[in-house]
């Protein structure tokens, strides 16, 4: 699977490491015997990545895939160790996961739930992959997650954005690093008010799944706090291609906020519509026209071109971020692909560390062993004054520090608001950071409405 | 025996031996060897096979017989799966009831559907299943997923929550069995290097597609199904001759959309979430490929153009660059690359442009799908028979 690169240095260390190790592991027992799914017998561990290769969200499943790779690589050693070296963690030392080399294998989700359960099936199952990684979609991760669960491996949310994944489909085996829905709306709702005042009127366009109805909800939640108020939220159908005959009504309904909850090419597609409708150059109620786009990421911004001028978002992380982390990926996955990663290439890297380094840390690659390692030593975030704040605190991997909260699995980290350029330089140079929202400001508890409903049970070892 | 000629006996039997031995004829490669990418007996993938086999064998017998091409029988897959996966919610993890409600749920979908579709003939029929499919595929995705009466949970999916009621579960498992054999449970067999799967879930699906097969063949052979097959030939005929056809073609059409059902239960019964997906236009259009693939109208085709799709979906799709490079690593280095670049948009995430050109060889070379194939291959090693006499076509007299 990957190419190995042997030099003296690294073959030592790697044998002291299998050495020790494989004393302690009986290897001639075949996986029935072993007290968990997949237990990683030879001196490779396998690890799944499931991303989208086709479909509406092929391109950010092909900027994970480049993420996972660069994370692989760097896990073995090779390459020049990315964010290895900036991550407040030690326990990683570039000889694999305890001493075994990091394999891993692919498989393409389609974006659809039952394809994306069917490939991780297979991961699991044939491949013997030990922990399961990507998505592009709410939906997919949900049900990636729960199967997961079942099957008794770790999964490591990739791109998933809704509240439900760390909310009312939560699982003690699945974890997000990945901001919410909540958090955007909690990021945006100050700056938005800020810059277009505090009585507009708004106007949604809203994705008809899960993802789209969470992040309207957040949004009208925390829009309304600010003195907005909703004219109408009108559902599209996913993947619909022409939006005109949604936007043609916006122009006489009063409103003079336009907010797309869209994303991937539905979003492209619908913000160069309304932007060509010339919602931007219209004065309604005395105020400019504005629109506003929740959640934003790289690939849309390049696709929707000069259109995004000016237009308001929220994203995970940036690579124009100035920590010493972000530096160090953007510069190893620059040296490797060329061009700066997204915030989808990002978050997977930084799962697959993590995942890593709690495997570490626990000295075993046992499911419930892992959970706990990720749950942390209950330590807290500063500047959160809550009971809740516990669990594991990191830091250096591009975030600032973050804590991996262990009642719900949910990763707690600043914001970041966005805003399209107005005189970009370059195809990846079209976005500008306005505001690094402090976590502070976009914490919740883990019963807060929009959460509730779920449990996460107890972690599962499976066979 | 059985009811079946000396024939289909002996094509029952191979079915049968084919299945029991399916762990064994798919793992043909020692787990560790390079090889071992193209093993496919594992137990999610052997179920898929033998439940997407049963959706095949069902769609055949309304197309291969009455030649009505229906484009939208992967609804009736979708409220199969729908129906089990609230039998579980309600009642418990036992797939009895879920199988049975999902038949019957599918049945009477069937019923409506196929009364006002088999209205027309031809191409209207196929775009009225079309357009049904995708209204119930948009009902599933958005409208049943409203909070206010929640039915299929939208693009999440519809799954068992800790929190339903399931009044019959007492302290039954968690997991999906039957009658307390649990469906994930899998003996393993380590033979040498060599790894055998047998599920429970699999040998389940086998018996049930058995099953499904038999009655199959016994459909083909029954004055009802040589009445389905002059339906195919020449329905005006059969209009002049007196015989009024809609009530045979709405049988058949309600016999395939339960075995869709049946299938789609099956699927939920495996793996108890139910995806609004599995409705969408393409599944549709994924079994009427299997069936021409394999071969319209004969008895085993279906099942394998079942298994060759889901072998491509799920073996194929997983060859990414790095096995190719790893294929390829004896050559020198930018021949390497070259190579590498040449085939890859032909595996990985480029399988089904693979599965498009073969599908376009087997329709252009081999009209009648793999099993022409087949008989050609047998044709070629078998003595030339001296052609008969009658085989001449004489004039008419």
């Amino acid at each position: 699977m990957t190419t190995s690169r042997f030099t003296r240095r690294g073959l030592l260390k790697t044998g002291a490491v299998t050495g020790a190790a494989g004393l302690a592991l009986p290897t001639i027992f075949t996986s029935r015997a072993s007290a968990f799914t997949n237990a990683p017998m030879g001196d490779t561990v396998t690890l799944g990545f499931n991303v989208p290769q086709s479909g509406p969200y092929a391109d950010e499943g092909a900027d994970e895939l480049r993420a996972f790779q660069l994370a692989v690589e760097h896990l073995n050693g090779e390459g020049d160790g990315g964010m290895l070296n900036t991550f407040s963690s030690k326990a990683l030392d570039g000889t694999g996961i305890l001493g075994k080399k990091v394999a891993f294998v692919t498989g393409d989700t389609q974006t659809k739930s039952d394809v994306a359960r069917a490939t991780a099936q297979s991961m699991i199952q044939k491949d013997g992959a030990i922990m399961i990684s990507g998505g592009s979609s709410s939906g997919v991760a949900v049900a990636v997650q729960s199967l997961c669960q079942d099957a008794g491996v770790i999964f490591m949310a990739g791109l998933t954005h809704s509240n439900d994944t760390t909310g009312k489909d939560k699982k003690a085996n699945g974890f997000r690093h990945f901001f919410d829905a909540y958090m955007s709306g909690a990021a945006l709702g100050p700056v938005l008010a800020k810059a277009y005042g505090t009585d507009r009127k708004f106007y949604s366009l809203t994705s008809d799944y899960t993802w789209g109805w969470t992040q309207e909800a957040s949004m009208n939640k925390f829009l309304s706090a600010e003195g907005w108020s909703q004219v109408k939220d009108v559902r599209t159908p996913v993947g619909a291609g022409d939006f005109s005959s949604y936007i043609a009504p916006v122009l006489n309904s009063g409103a003079d906020v336009l907010i797309l909850n869209h994303y991937g090419a539905d979003m492209v597609n619908s913000l160069t519509q309304s932007v060509q409708f010339g919602l931007r150059d219209k004065m309604v109620n005395g105020k400019q026209f504005e629109i506003i786009v929740p959640l934003y990421s790289e690939l849309m911004a390049a696709g929707a071109g000069k259109n995004i001028e000016g237009v308001y978002g929220s994203m995970n992380w940036n690579w124009q971020l100035q920590d010493a982390g972000t530096k160090a990926f953007v510069q190893s996955f620059g040296t490797k692909y060329g061009f700066p990663p997204s915030n989808a290439a990002q978050t997977c890297y930084v799962q697959t560390l993590l995942y890593a380094d709690a495997v570490a840390r626990a000295g075993s690659f046992e499911p419930c062993a892992v959970v706990a390692a990720l749950e942390g030593d209950g330590s807290s975030l500063p500047g959160v004054d809550s009971a809740s704040n516990k669990g594991l605190v990191f830091d250096g991997l591009g975030n600032g520090p973050t804590l991996y909260r262990s009642a719900d699995h949910q990763c707690f980290k600043d914001a970041l608001v966005m805003k399209g350029k107005s005189d970009p330089t370059g195809p990846y140079d079209n976005l500008e950071i306005v505001e690094a929202t402090p976590v502070s400001k976009v914490w919740y508890e883990p019963d807060n409405e929009m959460f509730a409903g779920g449990d996460l049970g107890t972690c599962n070892n499976g066979a | 025996m059985l009811g079946l000629g000396r024939k289909d006996t002996t094509l029952f039997a191979i079915v049968v031996l084919v299945t029991v031995l399916a762990p064994f004829l798919l793992n043909p490669f020692p787990a560790d060897s390079a090889m071992a990418q193209f093993n496919s007996g594992y137990p999610d993938l052997m179920q898929r096979f033998a439940i997407y086999g049963i959706f095949a064998i069902g769609f055949n017998i309304l197309f291969g017989l009455t030649g009505y091409l229906s484009f939208g029988h992967a609804a009736f897959l979708g409220v199969g799966s729908y129906s089990a996966v609230w039998m579980f919610k309600l009642l418990s993890m036992n797939v009895i009831p879920a199988l049975i409600l999902a038949v019957i749920v599918s049945a009477i979908f069937s019923v409506v559907i196929g009364f006002i579709a088999l209205r027309r003939s031809g191409i209207y029929f196929s775009i009225l299943t079309l357009a049904m499919a995708q209204m119930m595929y948009n009902l599933a995705y958005s409208v049943f997923s409203n909070p206010a009466m929640n039915l299929t949970n939208g693009e999440t999916g519809l799954q068992v929550y800790a929190s339903d009621p399931q009044y019959l579960k007492g302290n039954g498992p968690d997991v999906t069995h039957l009658f307390g054999l649990q469906m994930n449970s899998t003996y393993e067999m380590s033979v040498a290097g060599w790894k055998f799967d047998f599920g429970v879930g699999y040998y389940l699906c086998a018996v049930i597609m058995l099953v499904a097969f038999y009655i199959a063949i016994r459909i083909f052979r029954s004055p009802f199904g040589i009445m389905l097959r002059a339906v195919k030939s020449n329905q005006h005929r059969l209009n002049y001759t007196g015989v009024n056809p809609r009530p045979y073609n709405l049988a058949a059409f309600v016999i395939s959309g339960m075995y869709a059902g049946l299938a789609g239960g099956l699927l939920a019964c495996m793996d108890p979430l139910a995806g609004a997906e599995r409705m969408q236009w393409t599944a549709s259009g994924e079994v009427v490929i299997m069936t021409i693939l394999g071969g319209a109208g004969t008895l085993v085709g279906p099942i394998l153009g079942a298994g060759f799709i889901k072998y491509f979906e799920n073996i194929f799709s997983k060859i990414n660059e790095n096995v190719l490079h790893s294929w390829f690593h004896w050559l020198p280095e930018s021949v390497q690359n070259f190579v590498v670049h040449v085939l890859s948009p032909f595996f990985g995430e480029g399988w089904s442009l693979t599965m498009g050109l073969m599908f376009m060889a087997v329709v252009i070379f081999l009209p009648g799908g793999l099993v022409e194939g087949g008989l050609r291959i047998g044709r070629l090693f078998r003595r030339r028979p001296a052609p008969t006499p009658d085989a001449a076509t004489k004039p008419a007299e």
